[in-house]
């Protein structure tokens, strides 16, 4: 993966694909996939040997976006794929990107065993804490009294929250970010996919079409109050109290990455059959 | 080995019977081991109640001088160490007058349920006998005397037993004598029981002692296979622990995933970097991995899925055989997802269907699911090395930069070359969206159509030469079946013959894409068609029914699990219906 017979830097409109995206006008999609594009820019990596890998959802339509590596598969699975792929092709810079439905609804167990497994790659959540593409019904992350035709009067139900789960869970890397300011957002993946181990970027990401009042989180986020911490205890207090509003980078750890079993590799396949000969 | 009076079998069946924990398992693993030192053939069956640890065991072992591929159907001797809850074994362990019971005098007398069959009874105090050489334990007096009626020297099972020392621990002074007391016991006034003939040709052909488990791992490797993620499950879980340390030795990896979900996903994720993937599973799991296999089929992903097959519906009977995932494998996915299905027919053919099966996902980048089953899986057989085979993984791939890469292009074999992420100029989404030949979304009918067509064609296109089915014999009426219903079929069809009737035997590998013109040419010229499977639900019939064109009057004769289909109730199908 070495960037050395590059000639000429890359710009991040390379990396844009010539492919109009579904996404509704205003949505907040747009931003973060353009913060990707400079991230990918930024780190000097070539489209070729980048993978991006989704599930199901408005925002798991981002692969087929950029000129990298697309895997756009079932829902809820992006995280199990993604992790298959870095595993078998530890080369390749892997982002795997979803929606708050497919990583903590249907993809939740997923999301556990990642942030466990800590292989080094970098998931980012674009949360709008809805269903979109299936026409506005309660995610996880939804308030509980949120009314929506499939939960009259809203689910009753506590909303989930990704970070401090991450946390318990043992991501190494834990960040929240906004789409209106897709700057910060680049800095904040490039430091995710610079981190060695599981990096989760959780990037509030405004529906604009079945959570309107979303665009009022504009004047909501704030930059986290204080430095980011490699203390999981002090992050986790931080972390519940605050409103989820703050931006940036919460928790940062030195979780050595996932290793497979190596073996020596030496071996032959014809030289198993050793053990079975009589 | 014919010197005590026994007259000379084609085989010998001897099942050794014992609380957890007594040492059948291992006792049984040392006699067949010591057969196959011998020049002998043979196999064994491990059978258990369900508890964890500590339950009721039997180790069911047929020794021959040829090779074998199913239980008989009866046996000739039980040992019984002790006969704790031994009577569940009774439909498993079928007995007549001529077998012997030997059993321990202070454990009580043998289960009424075996012993109403008339059989002949014996006892050796095994417990007794373990407890005055100190240090010794009885399954290896069992094993003295199992080996001795099998016509095993006391020198043949020690060398076994010294083996098995290797490695170090206590005892194996204590057990060597345990051996020699257990021969000694046997030797002295034990009703007459039949021996095995000669073992023939020792040392001429290389032979293995191997489960189908294991071969089913060593067939992945050879395959290419090198990534494979896995979540544990009866009774596929040693296809994964052998691959664990073989796939590091070979410079490959092996994932424990949280569930089948995910090992299904991540095999897809490694493939689609390169890699050659596998995971093994039961029906639990396959029913899990329906949804992603279908993501296999339309973003055109080789992945292989080993289907350990095991009593069904829901949790079933997880450590018995079955052979009911037929109609999953076949059709459980939503949409037309045409998908390669492959059955190995005997415990050795578990290495060279999984081998084919990867280079068939490979070649056709298209799940390939292989349905071996619980009784392949777990048995330990003596089996001849199977010939080496030319398959192995190899897709056709995407030059860098070439140019007006289409992913999904439409082409002659149907199959598309693959861009593998690291090749410049040829990036692409793998997409599990119905999509147009760039891999663009699209609903329009026109891509659809083009897409189900390509994805079915290279399937139905592949000539997948002779391998697809075994064919033996000839003559108006043929047995058609899979798996491991082909051992007892082929004794069956090889008892008839002895008796004049003249019959073929088509054990199908290849269920998926269905080869109705292969089948048709197999078939020429016959006048009745019995086919042979071991499922309630007929599930093989009705897939040959809608599938294929049958010659002639079909019977179907099937049978749920677990307990294996033997060659006299073949034999008997085939005889009544030759009389009727």
């Amino acid at each position: 993966m070495t960037t050395a017979a590059v000639a000429a830097p890359i710009t991040a409109q390379a990396f844009k694909a010539d492919y109009k995206p579904i996404w509704c006008p205003g949505c907040g999609d747009y931003s973060v996939l353009a913060s990707v594009n400079k991230a990918f820019a930024i780190l000097e990596l070539r489209p070729e040997n980048i993978a991006v890998v989704s599930g199901i959802g408005c925002s798991s339509r981002i692969p087929a976006y950029t000129t990298c590596y697309g895997f756009h598969g079932v829902h809820g699975r992006a995280l199990a794929a993604g992790t298959g792929l870095k595993v078998a092709r530890p080369d390749l810079t892997v982002l795997v990107a979803g929606g708050d439905g497919d990583g903590y609804s249907i993809g939740g167990n997923h999301f556990l065993h990642a942030c466990r497994r800590n292989v080094d790659l970098t998931y980012v959540v674009m949360d709008n804490h809805v269903y979109g593409m299936t026409k506005g019904q309660p995610s996880p992350t939804t308030e509980p009294d949120w009314d929506s035709k499939l939960s009259p009067g809203g689910t009753g139900l506590r909303t989930f929250h990704p970070l401090v789960i991450a946390l318990a869970a043992g991501a190494n890397f834990i960040a929240r970010a906004f789409s209106g300011d897709p700057n910060g957002t680049a800095q904040i993946l490039v430091e995710a996919i610079r981190t060695p181990g599981f990096s989760f970027v959780e990037i509030l990401s405004p529906c604009v079409t079945f959570r309107p009042e979303q665009r009022d989180w504009k004047s909501q986020v704030r930059p986290a109050p204080v430095a980011p911490t490699d203390d999981p205890a002090r992050a986790a207090r931080r972390i519940m109290t605050d409103d989820g509003f703050n931006i940036g980078v919460l928790y940062k750890g030195a979780r050595k990455p996932y290793q497979p079993p190596v073996g020596m590799g030496a071996k032959r396949p014809a030289d198993l059959e050793a053990e079975f000969t009589i | 080995m014919h010197d005590k009076g026994g007259t000379s079998v084609p085989s010998f069946s001897i099942a050794l019977t014992g609380s957890g924990g007594a040492g059948v398992m291992t006792a049984g693993n040392m006699l067949l081991e010591a057969a196959a030192q011998a020049g002998w053939y043979g196999l064994m069956v491990r059978s258990s109640g369900p508890q964890i640890r500590g339950g009721e065991a039997a180790a069911l072992l047929r020794l021959a001088a040829r090779p074998v591929d199913c239980l008989d159907d009866r046996f000739d001797v039980v040992v019984g160490i002790d006969w704790q809850n031994i009577h569940r074994f009774a439909d498993e362990i079928p007995l007549d007058a001529g077998s012997l019971m030997i059993g321990d005098p202070d454990q009580g007398n043998p289960p009424e349920v075996f012993t109403k069959r008339g059989v002949r009874l014996a006892q050796i105090p095994f417990k007794r006998m373990a407890k005055a050489i100190p240090g010794s334990w009885p399954n290896m007096i069992v094993l003295g005397v199992a080996g001795t009626l099998a016509g095993l020297s006391a020198e043949m099972l020690k060398s076994v037993v010294r083996n098995s020392y290797k490695k170090g621990g206590d005892g194996l002074v204590a057990s060597l004598a345990a051996v020699d007391a257990g021969v000694a016991a046997a030797a002295q006034g034990l009703p007459a029981t039949p021996r095995l003939g000669s073992p023939g040709r020792i040392g001429k052909k290389p032979r293995w002692l191997i489960t189908g488990n294991e071969a089913t791992g060593y067939g992945a490797v050879r395959g290419g296979v090198r990534f494979v993620a896995a979540y544990p499950i009866t009774p596929a879980t040693e296809v994964l622990e052998w691959l664990a340390p073989a796939l590091a030795g070979v410079g490959g990896t092996l994932v424990q995933a949280e569930d089948e979900l995910a090992s299904i996903n991540m095999v897809i994720g490694a493939s689609f970097g390169g890699v050659p993937s596998l995971t093994a599973t039961a029906g639990p799991g396959l029913s899990l991995m329906t949804e992603a296999l279908g993501l296999a089929v339309a973003a055109e992903v080789p992945v292989v899925v080993v289907d350990v097959m095991r009593g069904g519906p829901s949790t079933g009977i997880p450590a018995k055989s079955e052979q009911s995932d037929v109609n999953i494998a076949l059709n459980g996915l939503h949409g037309d997802a045409p998908r390669i299905v492959v059955a190995p027919n005997s415990i050795a053919d578990c290495l060279t269907a999984t081998q084919w099966a990867v280079h068939l996902a490979e070649k056709l980048q298209a799940p390939a699911i292989v349905l071996s089953d619980q009784y392949f899986g777990q048995t330990r057989a003596v089996v001849d090395r199977p010939a080496d085979v030319s398959f192995i993984g190899e897709r056709v791939l995407a030059a860098p930069r070439a140019e007006g890469y289409k992913r999904y292009a439409l082409t002659e074999s149907c199959v598309s070359p693959m861009a593998i992420p690291g090749t410049p100029g040829v990036a692409y989404t793998a997409e599990g969206l119905e999509h147009n030949e760039r891999g663009i979304p699209s609903s329009q009918s026109g891509d659809h159509i083009a897409q189900l067509g390509k994805r079915e064609g290279k399937l139905r296109r592949h000539d997948y030469g002779e391998y697809w089915a075994e064919i033996e014999g000839e003559g108006e009426f043929a047995v058609v079946t899979f798996g491991s219903c082909s051992g007892p079929v082929r004794e069956a069809l090889a008892r008839a013959a002895a008796e004049g009737i003249k019959a073929r035997l088509v054990s199908m590998r290849l269920l998926s894409p269905a080869q109705p013109e292969r089948l048709a040419k197999a078939l020429e010229g016959v006048k009745r068609v019995l086919v042979v499977e071991q499922n309630h639900g007929a599930q093989f019939h009705r897939y040959l029914r809608a599938d294929f064109d049958l010659p002639g009057e079909v019977h179907s004769f099937h049978r749920a699990g677990p307990l294996p289909i033997r060659p006299d109730e073949i034999h008997r199908q085939i005889t009544e219906w030759s009389r009727a």
